[in-house]
């Protein structure tokens, strides 16, 4: 039975990274654009290259690429390539290839992305648990109305705003990069504090807005869950408030929270996109930003098609998950 | 003559809300002898859910007793501290909840949910004893040893309510109090329930009250039938009495509703719609639908008289 | 357990209390609306006496000195490129907004066609439309935008935009929507309705619509809000109408000409602060329509 539901959401996952590569493939096709050929006319025009030796380039350049056999054959080799996740030479940074690139921003993005999330989904998850609660301290209460404000504005705005405020005020962490100019990457522990104080802003950013978020939408479950039956019945049995508050709200309410936490994660990364791009931080965002700034297509649908592909993981393995904590789902087909 | 287990005096619930109060239940008062069984039926909306919680003192805001006591061996459970009533629910007093499908935790096995209110009772058990009280417990409500390890939507509805009564009577309770708990079952295991009820009652020797809108159902397993309207206790007799002899009108009105397998005939309803109780009428709540109402019952509220040794009834015909 | 309250009939006409005592009284139980809808009355009032009282085409570059910090002439200063602030916020403001009203109406009017089409008939509909929606929401939306506004040749037009953020806000709206339908569906009186002869699309318009109005108003504010920070998130991050002084492409060139680093904070207040108030106002706004559309009659906070 689990088995079957997985493999129908592993399919799904194929079909939606299938899509996802087509639609790279055809849409700047659809346009009638060529990246190639643009590229190498604007550095025609930088450099003041003689105009007749051009056509000669470009054709070089599409038989390198492969853009001169038929449309189809192209469509195969480009599927055939993804397959084995090769996305090509980067137009814009010729002749590093975009897997490389891609490979390097990589670390920074998922350590980011995986910290903050993780953050601020625990922190939400347990604040919006406890303000649900009659029990807890009334000062609690308080806490309210800035965490929906907060929840409301996007990541890159707060993060805007704690640059100006934290940074450019106090000057008590760097503004900008994921370490200092002129620094050498390497496991010192220099470096490694270095890397960290860079990243404490961005990651300030995505975990105060999202936070609350995380905390409102688990006050929401837990209302809903105290008005059940079973929450009901739980007090009619003389059950410790504690016991029906973990066992009985919290148990309960934590099942639809991690479905929103899966259905979540593509918002999350749209927003730490941004956050990267503000605060020049070296990850998947800001390659990203400068890839769509210098036409690289190749990189773009690296990018795209890398980002849906770890995504569409992470999800699968929440889906895994998820009938581990909820038995309903484990005996569906029984 | 059986001692009083339970006695019941004015009790008063209302919900408080923005469009004024709403009288769920009305200066209440009975008494429950010991291994008796009690029925109280009512429509909908007549406040028998609102006592059975308001014993168990588990009303929520904007619901509050406003006032009344409940005597249970000799203490007003009405003054005991939160944990002290707590201590109460399950132990002395316990609820089997309606026959909905929801009153067991879905993420937790049944063996779970019976073990956690023998802890939190302060019973200290090894293991290896829980595991066999329970198997116990789900014998003597016949369902097989199996179920303890199963999650409650493996289980049909009729045998989510016989756990559920394994688990109100897991603590040797003195009092009962099953709140309508066949109402989504089917005929026959609705039977079924009801039997295992019968049969763990008299094991325990415990005393049940019996909350239903089926009259026909309630009446076949009670000793004594109360009648609720409008939030008030209209009448308590023997139950063949309130059958043969019933002392208050809209009980007589409610008999008469009654479809009957032996005479046809067309259904009766009881003309006009019960009050809101948010805007009772004055005096007797029932006087605008009642066929026998004098000038005395528009202004002035009957209370519980004694029609006949043992029966009451809330109406100024009686006097 | 309902039992022993009788839900709230209606009022008898001269109970009912003065119609300002109930105005304040609605006001104490859904602050939110109020507040969402000053924010936002904030600003069409700022856009509305702001196209009046300053000279929009000082908007474009080159219309002012550079650079000028705040003065009684420039109240929000000068950017780089010799916009007067004040004229790009009061021209700028009003396309973004509008860029997300197209957008979330689009989108809201789409979904919830597709909506009540999936969640009535059911089957083999239902199982495509939701598949599809189900899909495109795993995908961060942002990315395929990205895949679209890059794969268009010409630079585009505040109208464009719209459109293409359209092209995915259905997919939310759709869902939502989607599943208040299919729960008010097992409701009394859809069956009745049906019972009594009504065809599909008469139930749809007469019966269901009129329920789902609050619910439907507050997807729509919703969909704007998302669709705003959608198009922002484009221009921030080049995407966007280059020549437009749309809110998102103030920011972008705030970022390209590191106006933090620089110290010219005049440049970055303005836009912060009128997109603060844009995704407040919005965000208050859909919670107090949210609590028309489903009403706690205990509040617990």
């Amino acid at each position: 039975m689990r088995a079957d539901y997985l493999a129908k959401r592993f399919g799904v996952f194929l079909l939606i990274l299938w899509l996802a590569a087509t639609l790279n493939f055809f849409l700047p096709r659809l346009s009638g654009m060529d990246p190639v050929r643009q590229k190498l006319l604007a550095q025609a025009q930088l450099g003041g290259y003689v105009q007749t030796g051009i056509e000669a380039m470009v054709k070089e350049y599409d038989h390198r690429f492969g853009l001169d056999k038929p449309l189809w054959r192209q469509y195969l080799t480009y599927l055939h390539d993804v397959a084995r996740l090769d996305f090509n030479y980067s137009i814009a940074n010729y002749p590093r290839r975009v897997n490389e690139i891609i490979a390097e921003a990589i670390p920074w993005t998922v350590s980011l992305l995986g910290i903050t999330t993780l953050l601020s989904f625990s922190i939400g998850t347990i604040l919006g648990a406890l303000l649900a609660w009659p029990r807890a301290p009334r000062w609690m209460r308080y806490l309210m109305p800035p965490l929906w404000a907060l929840h409301a504005i996007p990541f890159f705005l707060v993060g805007l705003i704690l640059m100006y405020l934290v940074s450019f005020q106090v000057r008590w962490f760097p503004m900008f990069g994921g370490y200092s100019a002129g620094a050498f990457p390497a496991l010192t522990l220099e470096f490694v504090g270095d890397v960290i104080a860079h990243s404490i802003l961005p990651a300030m950013s995505i975990v105060l807005a999202a936070t609350g978020g995380w905390a409102l939408a688990m006050r929401g479950m837990m209302v809903t869950t105290q008005g059940e039956d079973y929450v009901i019945f739980a007090e009619a049995k003389g059950l410790k408030s504690l016991t029906i508050f973990l066992r009985y709200c919290i148990r309960n309410a934590i099942l639809p929270q991690t479905t929103a936490l899966a259905l979540a994660l593509g918002q999350i990364f749209s927003g730490a996109v941004l956050v990267e791009v503000i605060f020049g931080y070296p990850g998947i965002g800001t390659v990203l930003f400068l890839a769509i700034r210098e036409n690289d297509h190749f990189l773009i649908q690296g990018i795209v098609f890398t980002v849906i592909l770890a995504l569409g993981l992470a999800t699968l393995i929440l889906d895994a998950i998820y009938p581990l904590l909820d038995p309903r789902i484990t005996y569906r087909r029984a | 003559m059986k001692p009083d287990v339970l006695r019941v005096r004015g009790l008063q619930v209302y919900y408080h809300t923005p469009l004024g109060a709403v009288k769920a239940a009305e200066d209440i008062s009975f008494s429950l002898k010991a291994e008796e069984r009690l029925g109280l039926v009512g429509e909908s909306g007549s406040g028998k859910s609102t006592l059975a919680l308001a014993i168990l003192r588990m009303i929520k805001p904007p619901g509050r007793i406003e006032a009344g006591e409940v005597w249970l061996d000799g203490q007003n459970v009405m003054t005991l501290s939160e944990e002290e009533m707590r201590q109460v629910r399950l132990a002395r007093i316990a609820m089997i909840p309606q026959g909905s499908m929801n009153s067991l935790n879905p993420v937790m096995r049944i063996q779970a949910q019976i073990a956690d209110a023998l802890r939190d009772h302060g019973v200290r058990m090894t293991k290896r004893q829980v595991e066999e009280r329970v198997r116990d417990l789900l014998q003597s409500v016949g369902l097989k040893p199996e179920v303890a390890t199963m999650f409650p939507h493996e289980l049909s509805g009729g045998m989510k309510q016989r756990a559920c009564i394994a688990i109100a009577i897991s603590l040797r309770p003195k009092v009962i109090i099953a709140d309508e708990p066949t109402s989504a079952l089917d005929v026959v295991v609705q039977k079924q329930v009801m039997e295992t009820l019968a049969r763990v009652q008299r094991a325990l020797g415990a005393s049940v009250i019996l909350v239903g809108h089926d009259m026909g159902l309630v009446a076949q397993f009670v000793d004594r039938l109360g009648v609720m309207y409008a939030g008030k206790l209209v009448e308590v007799s023997p139950v063949r009495d309130v059958f043969t002899k019933p002392l208050h009108p809209y009980t007589t009105l409610l008999i008469a509703t009654l479809p009957s397998l032996e005479q046809k005939g067309t259904f009766a309803g009881i003309p006009g719609l019960p009050p809101l109780l948010r805007d009772l009428p004055p005096g007797c709540a029932f006087h605008p639908r009642c066929p026998y109402a004098v000038d005395r019952c528009r202004t002035e509220v009957p209370h519980l008289m004694e029609g006949r040794p043992d029966s009451w009834a809330a109406c100024h015909l009686l006097s | 357990m309902g039992e022993g309250t009788t839900p709230p009939g209606p009022i008898p006409e001269a109970a009912r209390p003065g119609k300002p005592a109930a105005a304040l009284r609605y006001v104490r139980r859904n602050p939110s609306l109020v507040v969402g809808i000053l924010l936002l009355l904030t600003l069409v009032l700022f856009v509305g006496i702001g196209h009046f009282v300053v000279d929009t085409s000082k908007s474009r570059p080159l219309s002012a000195p550079v650079l000028q910090p705040p003065s009684p002439e420039y109240p929000f200063g000068t950017d780089r490129q010799g916009r007067d602030l004040l004229a790009v916020m009061v021209a700028g403001t009003p396309l973004t907004l509008r860029i997300g009203f197209i957008a979330g109406l689009l989108g809201v009017g789409v979904g919830s066609i597709l909506a009540f089409v999936s969640a009535y008939y059911r089957g083999a509909v239902d199982t495509v439309i939701r598949g599809i929606a189900d899909i495109g929401l795993t995908v961060p939306g942002l990315l395929v935008l990205i895949i679209i506004a890059v794969s268009i040749k010409e630079g585009l037009t505040v109208d464009q935009m719209a459109i293409i953020v359209a092209s995915l806000a259905w997919l939310n709206p759709t869902r939502t929507i989607r599943a208040q339908v299919l729960s008010l569906r097992e409701r009394g009186y859809v069956e009745v309705a049906r019972l009594s002869g009504m065809s599909g699309p008469e139930i749809i318009v007469k019966e269901l619509m009129p329920n789902l109005l609050p619910y439907l108003a507050a997807t729509l504010v919703n969909a704007v809000s998302n669709a705003i920070l959608a198009s922002i998130g484009l221009e921030v991050l080049g995407l966007g109408p280059i020549e437009s002084p749309t809110l998102g492409m103030t920011l972008y060139w705030v970022n390209y000409n590191a106006a933090l680093i620089n110290g010219w904070w005049w440049w970055w207040t303005a836009p912060i602060v009128i997109i603060l108030i844009v995704f407040l106002g919005l965000f208050f706004l859909t919670v107090g329509l949210d609590e028309i559309a489903n009403p706690r009659l205990r509040r617990t906070v």
